[in-house]
């Protein structure tokens, strides 16, 4: 889950990482005196807001309201702006990067680190970037720290607040479960203090439960792949016609690759994952059915899912939502024999094999 | 012997779930020497009339056994098999979904440290048939032979499994990585495995869009596997930065994408099935 920048810098406040002064805004209303110059940040999820208008500075009372009413009133690479970030303008004297991510091949976290920031890190040359792979056994420690300030010729008092945030920032990714903690740009100013000028925090969601309580909708998913996530399956939205439920991701990702070699145009990615729950069959029907399709392709391959209970599903679902387009349903694996029977007694044809019943959708209508 | 065989004594950590009791239920059916099951509180009683049911890992060293099946919530995972590796259990396989990818890093970390081998979290277990099954795949889908089979998706195991199974070849090994994207094994790790097994001849490694463990592999067989290599791919089809339900199944700035991969293999001399039910015809060539 991608953190907003203000709640990235209120993370960061309370693990110690220098972060400039600050307040967020959701209405002009509540925009405090001008004290200082400041930098107006428009709060979305998406990158590139600078170049697309997004952030705006502002040297005296009036500029400071203009910058944000106009933000909250406009959108900002198509995302509307609910909230605004104004801080204490930074005396910029250079702009380092650093993140930590995962490394998958290596199980581990990975540092990366230049000296050349501010600007997207894959523009950034290979041998002008730092990466080490931390040991998660054991951790950060300042010799990290040093070899990286050493790679990227840090003078020694910047090195020293270098390894102090690294520290701290090696704190966020481990404490607060991320996917990804990044500092760019990470400011050295002109009296020499390194403040990081952005956060940006990825939260692993299968961690969530762990932390506190989050509630943010990701702007590139669609209403009805927000709606399914809030019912717990793992749903993409496509622009074909033949609605898909499938079991486990791979087999889903087979069936969509299938049907497109078949020239058939899948409308969704649905995988209902490992469930033996007729209801989880009935919602998934409900998902795909307001997509809108001409016709549904159901393939599973029972394991932890069971036939019996997907035909089930099947069979209630039809009732209840009175499906009129063709439904396509191939059943293998555990239970399929008590499944294929279920779907053949209420009059619906059930395959064994994956391939005649993507055959079968493509051609319905 | 790939990991496990029929001598393998297994014991299921959380034996008592809805999970946990119905595959205990099919792996005893298989033939799978489950020897105890724990679920903390309920020691005493018996699964099944027959497997006893203890409080902890440590009551169940007495059975002395060398694999578990982890079948608890996600948040418990990283103390169940904490549990199962300061035992020094040789073999822990996570059923489990949704674990925290930091738990799994450290999990494997610690495991790796012992020489333990980690399978999952999410993915269908190792079966050697009709030897020994730990995890969830169907029973009915196997039949013993000289395949051995390596995947990152569970029911894309079973699909491509079951199509060797009917074309009249059998499986050596079948075993599932997992679909997160911090597991246990890679596919290097299994293609030792593989290549050393002198019951396996052939090799179908199963693999998706994300990371780059495939590409990994056909780096690893150009240089050392001399036995036959085919595959699939899933998700040729994906929209980039789309997540398809793995959370390994993502498409980061143009690494791990289906293109990537294919290219890889095919520099390796491996074969790449169209659809999972052609992974038998590519085997017979």
């Amino acid at each position: 889950m991608n953190l907003y920048e203000y709640m990235g810098k209120d993370i960061f406040r309370e693990y110690g990482i220098p972060v400039p002064n600050g307040y967020v805004v959701s209405s002009p209303q509540d925009v405090k005196k001008f004290t200082n110059p400041v930098a107006v940040k428009s709060q979305i999820l998406l990158g590139g807001r600078g170049k697309a208008g997004g952030i705006k500075f502002a040297k005296t009372d009036e500029e400071l309201k203009n910058a944000v009413s106009t933000l909250l009133s406009t959108k900002v690479r198509n995302m509307t702006v609910t909230k605004v970030l104004i801080e204490d303008m930074l005396n910029i004297k250079h702009e380092y990067y650093v993140s930590i991510a995962l490394n998958r091949a290596a199980k581990s976290p990975m540092l990366i680190a230049s000296a050349m920031g501010g600007m997207e890190i894959e523009n950034v040359p290979d041998d002008k970037i730092f990466k080490r792979i931390i040991d998660p056994s054991l951790g950060y420690s300042d010799f990290i720290g040093r070899e990286a300030s050493q790679f990227m010729g840090l003078p020694p008092e910047l090195s020293k607040q270098f390894l102090d945030i690294l520290k701290k920032l090696y704190n966020v990714y481990r404490g607060e479960d991320c996917e990804l903690v990044e500092i760019n740009p990470l400011v050295e100013t002109g009296d020499g203090k390194l403040i990081a000028a952005d956060a940006k925090v990825v939260i692993d969601s299968d961690a969530i439960y762990r932390h506190r309580e989050f509630s943010i909708q990701d702007p590139e998913k669609t209403p009805l792949e927000l709606k399914a996530e809030g019912k717990g399956y793992a749903f993409v939205e496509l622009d074909g016609d033949i609605g898909v439920i499938a079991n486990g991701a791979g087999l889903t990702m087979a069936t969509l690759d299938a049907l497109l070699l078949h020239k058939g145009k899948p409308r969704n990615f649905l995988d209902l994952g490992g469930t033996d729950n007729v209801d989880i069959v009935i919602n998934a029907f409900d998902l795909v059915l307001e997509a809108k399709p001409k016709a549904i392709l159901v393939n599973i391959f029972g394991g932890v899912t069971k036939c019996d209970t997907v035909a089930q599903g099947i069979v209630e679902a039809k009732k209840k939502f009175d499906i009129k387009i063709p439904v396509v349903v191939r059943l293998s694996g555990v239970h399929e024999v008590e499944g294929r029977k279920i779907l053949q007694d209420n009059g619906i044809e059930a395959f064994s094999e994956m391939m005649p019943a993507i055959e079968r959708v493509t051609k319905v209508f | 012997m790939v990991l496990i065989d029929k001598n393998t004594k297994v014991i299921v950590q959380g034996i008592t779930g809805h999970q946990g009791s119905f595959h205990t239920g099919e792996m005893l059916k298989f033939g799978t020497n489950v020897v105890a099951g724990i679920a903390p509180g309920k020691g005493g009683t018996k699964f099944a009339d027959k497997v006893p049911i203890v409080n902890s890992v440590a009551e169940a060293m007495q059975y002395e056994p060398d694999a578990t099946m982890i079948s608890v919530p996600a948040p418990f995972v990283k103390d169940a098999a904490y549990e199962a590796i300061d035992n020094g259990l040789k073999i822990v396989y996570i059923l489990t979904e949704h674990v925290p990818y930091q738990d799994t890093m450290e999990i494997v970390k610690e495991a790796q440290l012992r020489n333990i081998t980690v399978l999952g979290p999410n993915g269908p277990g190792i079966t050697v048939p009709f030897e020994s099954k730990i995890g969830i795949m169907p029973n009915h889908i196997f039949k013993e032979g000289d395949v051995a089979v390596a995947s990152r998706s569970g029911t894309l195991t079973y699909e491509i499994v079951y199509a060797i199974t009917k074309a009249g070849m059998g499986e050596s090994t079948v075993i599932g990585l997992g679909g997160d994207r911090v597991v246990g094994l890679s596919f290097i790790d299994v293609l030792k495995m593989f290549e050393n097994d002198p019951k396996t001849k052939k090799i179908v490694l199963v693999g998706e869009i994300g990371g780059n463990n495939e590409e990994l592999a056909a780096e690893y067989i150009k240089k050392n596997v001399k036995k036959k290599v085919v595959a699939y791919i899933a998700g040729r089809s994906a929209p980039p930065g789309k997540r398809m339900g793995h959370a390994g199944a993502i498409i980061e700035r143009g690494v791990g994408t289906a293109e990537s991969k294919l290219k890889a293999f095919n520099s390796a001399g491996v074969k790449v099935a169209d659809y999972p039910q052609d992974i038998p015809k590519l085997l017979e060539e």
